[in-house]
């Protein structure tokens, strides 16, 4: 069973989202970097971009597959996690602590209830 | 992100299926098996069959008998290199090909102890090749059955392949050659053992009755003293060897002479399925070779993405996947044989991959 932490939020498209003070931090969840497989390379955008709900923002490609990631909120990118360039291989061993991909700077109120919580969460890994 | 499909009740089972269960496999649906794709993660695992030993489970290979008094002559017809001849103990890999130098499969042919053909096919292709080589039986006068529900088999693979076996008692095959294979009875288990594999290391290929596969894993101590390995080093491993797998660097329109296979393609016989298309080939040259290429980028590049060079397009990706040796993306293409240069790119969704290609084996 994959870990599911109780204080995050989740997509159906096995993305995490941390919302704190204006500020979201999104990564991809234990489930998807175990379905993914030994993940070779990340790509991420620039600092300042903006995106709207529902945006592609990056790449994770594993040895399997490329897959796009996208951004379950609008807003600009504040950081992005360029550690992963040289070492992609922390969104396999931590993917809710090291394996961070990006944090935006909130634009305008985010629509939680099309986020899931922790519960719906491990239902939908659950059903597959 | 992907969503992981549940695999489907009908999926077939190995017998060593709870044996992956318990080793914490991730499995997929693999032409219809329930097959492991990974344990501890590809690249360890390839690491694992470079550096020491690994056991793959490939059960779901096909396995056929071919017997009679033209069995020899029957094989001759169908595949396009030499076996009717085989002599006992001896193994050797074949395409097999239709008329116009597509490959059906490419399977290899073990000559048994009682004078009968074993052959080991794809497990993609079980059901087509079974057909056309029925289809072909005519005036032959062979008897060709169908044993894979009745052979589970292993393949050990690695440097310490040989002498993992050896400490583990099973002193028989040390002194086997490279695609030789003996019978024998090993703590009264019934085994044939071959000197084969499809990991460009040193190892061999393990046939055991169905029923008898869990003692033959237990007395091995498969997953404890060797490793298991996933489909996914699997392809790896093979990829970095530059060997070829169906589908992708031998196919339907991809013939064995553009694959490089050539030296399995013997013309000289006097007549088989795909000769006089595969000479013609062979005498004019292919207008596409199979090549193998690493990738100067991190970005894996992906099968059917676009080859090109200052002049456009000059081929298409094959296979794409990473080397965990080399520490960067590997693959092979089909490409234009007019094109003769080492540097050219793939075309990854509108990003440029520079590549190079290599002669495999490209870990060495």
């Amino acid at each position: 069973m994959s870990n599911i932490p109780k204080d995050l939020k989740y997509t159906s498209d096995h993305e995490w989202v941390r919302l704190e003070d204006g500020v979201a931090t999104v990564g991809i969840t234990d489930h998807a970097q175990e379905a993914l497989g030994d993940i070779t390379f990340v790509e991420l955008p620039a600092e300042g971009d903006e995106f709207e709900t529902g945006d592609t923002f990056g790449v994770v490609e594993s040895v399997k597959a490329a897959s796009d990631i996208y951004l379950p909120v609008k807003g600009a990118v504040e950081a992005a996690n360029s550690a992963l360039e040289d070492s992609p291989e922390m969104l396999n061993s931590d993917p809710y602590g090291e394996g961070w991909l990006i944090r935006v700077r909130l634009d305008g109120e985010v629509d939680t209830s099309a986020l899931l919580d922790p519960e719906a969460y491990a239902k939908l890994c659950e059903e597959g | 992100m992907p969503n992981e499909d549940s695999p489907a009740p009908a999926l077939k089972r190995t017998p060593f299926h709870e044996l992956h269960s318990q080793a914490g496999a991730r499995m997929v649906d693999f032409a219809g098996w329930d097959m492991p794709v990974s344990y501890a993660g590809i690249l360890e695992e390839h690491r694992s069959v470079r550096t020491s030993v690994g056991v793959f489970d490939v059960s779901h290979m096909g396995e056929f008998i071919v017997e009679g008094d033209n069995a020899g002559e029957f094989l001759d017809h169908l595949l396009t290199n030499r076996v009717g001849d085989c002599p006992i103990g001896k193994a050797i890999y074949s395409p097999m090909c239709k008329e116009d130098g597509g490959v059906v499969d490419d399977l290899i042919v073990y000559r048994r102890l009682d004078g009968s053909f074993l052959v080991v096919v794809n497990a993609s292709n079980r059901e087509k090749d079974f057909q056309w080589m029925k289809g072909r039986v005519g005036l032959f006068d062979v008897d060709l059955h169908e044993e894979s529900d009745d052979w589970a088999l292993l393949a050990v693979q690695g440097p310490e392949a040989m002498s993992t076996l050896k400490n583990l008692g099973m002193g028989e095959v040390f002194d086997l050659g490279r695609f030789r294979l003996v019978e024998f009875e090993w703590k009264g288990l019934p085994l044939i053992v071959s000197r084969t594999g499809y990991t460009g290391e040193d190892g061999v290929e393990i046939f055991v009755p169905t029923e008898r596969a869990l003692e033959l894993a237990k007395e091995l101590s498969v997953g404890e003293k060797i490793p298991w390995i996933g489909l996914g080093a699997r392809d790896s491993l093979r990829l970095e060897a530059g060997l070829p797998l169906y589908g992708h660097e031998m196919s339907e329109s991809i013939t064995p002479v553009q694959a490089g296979f050539g030296w399995a393609v013997k013309t000289d016989k006097p007549s088989f399925i795909g000769r006089d298309a595969l000479r013609m080939e062979k005498e004019l040259g292919a207008e596409k070779t199979v090549r193998f290429f690493l990738v100067d980028d991190k970005r894996i590049a992906r099968e059917g993405m676009p080859v090109l060079d200052e002049g456009g397009e000059i081929g298409v990706v094959l296979s794409g996947s990473k080397s965990p040796i080399l520490d960067c993306p590997i693959g092979s293409a089909l490409v234009d044989a007019s094109f003769t240069g080492d540097a050219a790119w793939v075309d990854s969704r509108g990003k440029r991959l520079p590549i190079r290609f290599a002669k495999p084996p490209l870990h060495r």
